[in-house]
């Protein structure tokens, strides 16, 4: 892979991370990641829309007219958001159960935006397919990651395998939004010490 | 005016365009959707009538429920009855219960055994309380107390309570969740008021 492609494509997993270095899409971080399997197909749901709304505005970047470019922004991803959630509630009912009302949410998540704006706009379609790939799985490694400590803490287990020897007793408070914050935090924590990167 | 007309164009086709697609996703796919949930209610009332359904698979469950459940209509309420194997007569009564919960409306199913006063079973298929705290109504251990208690005496419903933990059991109360105090209420409350709504019918049937 030539070394610019990897560098779109890899740069989201740790350098410019979209969680832990730009902090978007934390809401969704924090409600999705009670358990591992939700947080995966969260990942898959929003790899898959930013990933096509990346590829069909860069593909209409030169075309929108500049005046409604928002709005037509907006109607692409919500359109693919919508389709993710009709496919999950036909195709993987108990998961769209869990996830609920935040797969709809992936039209407010910053990320699936701010990727149309800051890149797709101005980049071929090849481009902004490597870019949205690896926004959204850069984005899904950190889920992935708090879902991971949070289930072996809070219920221990992994994937719904029993992980913690038979008398372990679950930490209620991981399970709650505050033990997201704190795991989350300690990620962002880490990330930036392994990146130096220093908020200006 | 040129590029007014060109915005405008844009516009239509896109909105054109979108609608489509989704409509057509949507029209695909309401089958199996329908299905789904059609499916997730038939399996609550499996689990409310007190059958063990973590090792059935979806067929599995959708053949119990073909082969014992039978709904019928109870004045204006639905209930659901549940013959055994080679009885000619129900053995079990289920009912749907709702109600407000902290967060969310919770929804389940509560059934009665032959007697028509003792529970055997309860089960909650949607809500949207917190993980981990109100959640836990849907868990087996909160779920199993219910199974053996009273919730009719003499053909009225009685004061079931969800009690704090540690306070001493009756037979018509059931501890509560720690810390999901008011879930717990919320439980209390619209197993009262649906036992209540019920009262009427078992009442009825009760000595056939």
């Amino acid at each position: 892979m030539a070394s610019a492609a990897k560098k779109l494509l890899m740069d989201p997993f740790s350098d410019n991370n979209p969680v832990t270095i730009q902090v978007l899409g934390i809401c969704s971080a924090l409600a999705v990641t009670v358990k591992v399997d939700t947080a995966i197909v969260m990942t898959l749901a929003l790899t898959s829309v930013v990933t096509l709304s990346n590829v069909v505005i860069s593909m209409m970047r030169n075309i929108i007219p500049p005046g409604i470019r928002m709005i037509v922004e907006m109607a692409v991803i919500a359109s693919l958001v919508i389709i993710a959630d009709q496919l999950l509630r036909a195709f993987l009912f108990d998961i769209s159960k869990q996830l609920s009302v935040f797969v709809g949410l992936i039209i407010t998540n910053c990320i699936v935006m701010g990727r149309a704006e800051a890149f797709a706009l101005q980049n071929p379609p090849k481009d902004s397919l490597l870019d949205g790939l690896g926004n959204g799985l850069g984005y899904g490694i950190v889920l992935i990651a708090v879902a991971a400590i949070r289930e072996l803490l809070g219920f221990g287990t992994l994937l719904n395998f029993k992980i913690m020897p038979e008398n372990f007793m679950g930490n209620g408070l991981v399970l709650l939004a505050p033990g997201a914050f704190i795991i989350l935090g300690l990620l962002i924590w880490a990330q930036r010490t392994v990146s130096k990167y220093v908020e200006e | 005016m040129r590029e007014d007309t060109r915005t405008f164009v844009f516009a239509g086709v896109t909105c054109l365009v979108v609608s489509l697609l989704l409509s057509v996703t949507a029209s695909v796919l309401k089958p199996a959707q329908q299905a789904n949930e059609a499916f997730d209610v038939k399996r609550n009332i499996v689990k409310a009538f007190g059958i063990d359904i973590s090792s059935m698979d979806r067929p599995g469950i959708e053949a119990t429920f073909e082969k014992h459940v039978a709904e019928d209509k109870a004045g204006d309420l639905p209930i659901f009855t549940w013959t055994d194997e080679g009885a000619d007569k129900a053995s079990k009564y289920a009912f749907p219960i709702s109600g407000k919960g902290l967060w969310s409306m919770l929804y389940g199913y509560l059934s009665l055994e032959a007697d028509l006063e003792t529970i055997a079973g309860i089960s909650f298929y949607k809500h949207g309380e917190t993980p981990g705290l109100g959640a836990e109504i849907e868990k087996p251990w909160f779920l199993n107390q219910f199974t053996g208690k009273k919730l009719y005496e003499a053909g009225t419903a009685v004061d079931f309570l969800v009690v704090k933990p540690g306070t001493p059991l009756t037979d018509t109360s059931v501890d509560g969740i720690s810390g999901a105090t008011l879930t717990g209420k919320g439980v209390q409350i619209l197993i009262q008021k649906d036992a209540a709504a019920y009262a009427e019918y078992f009442k009825s049937i009760k000595g056939n």
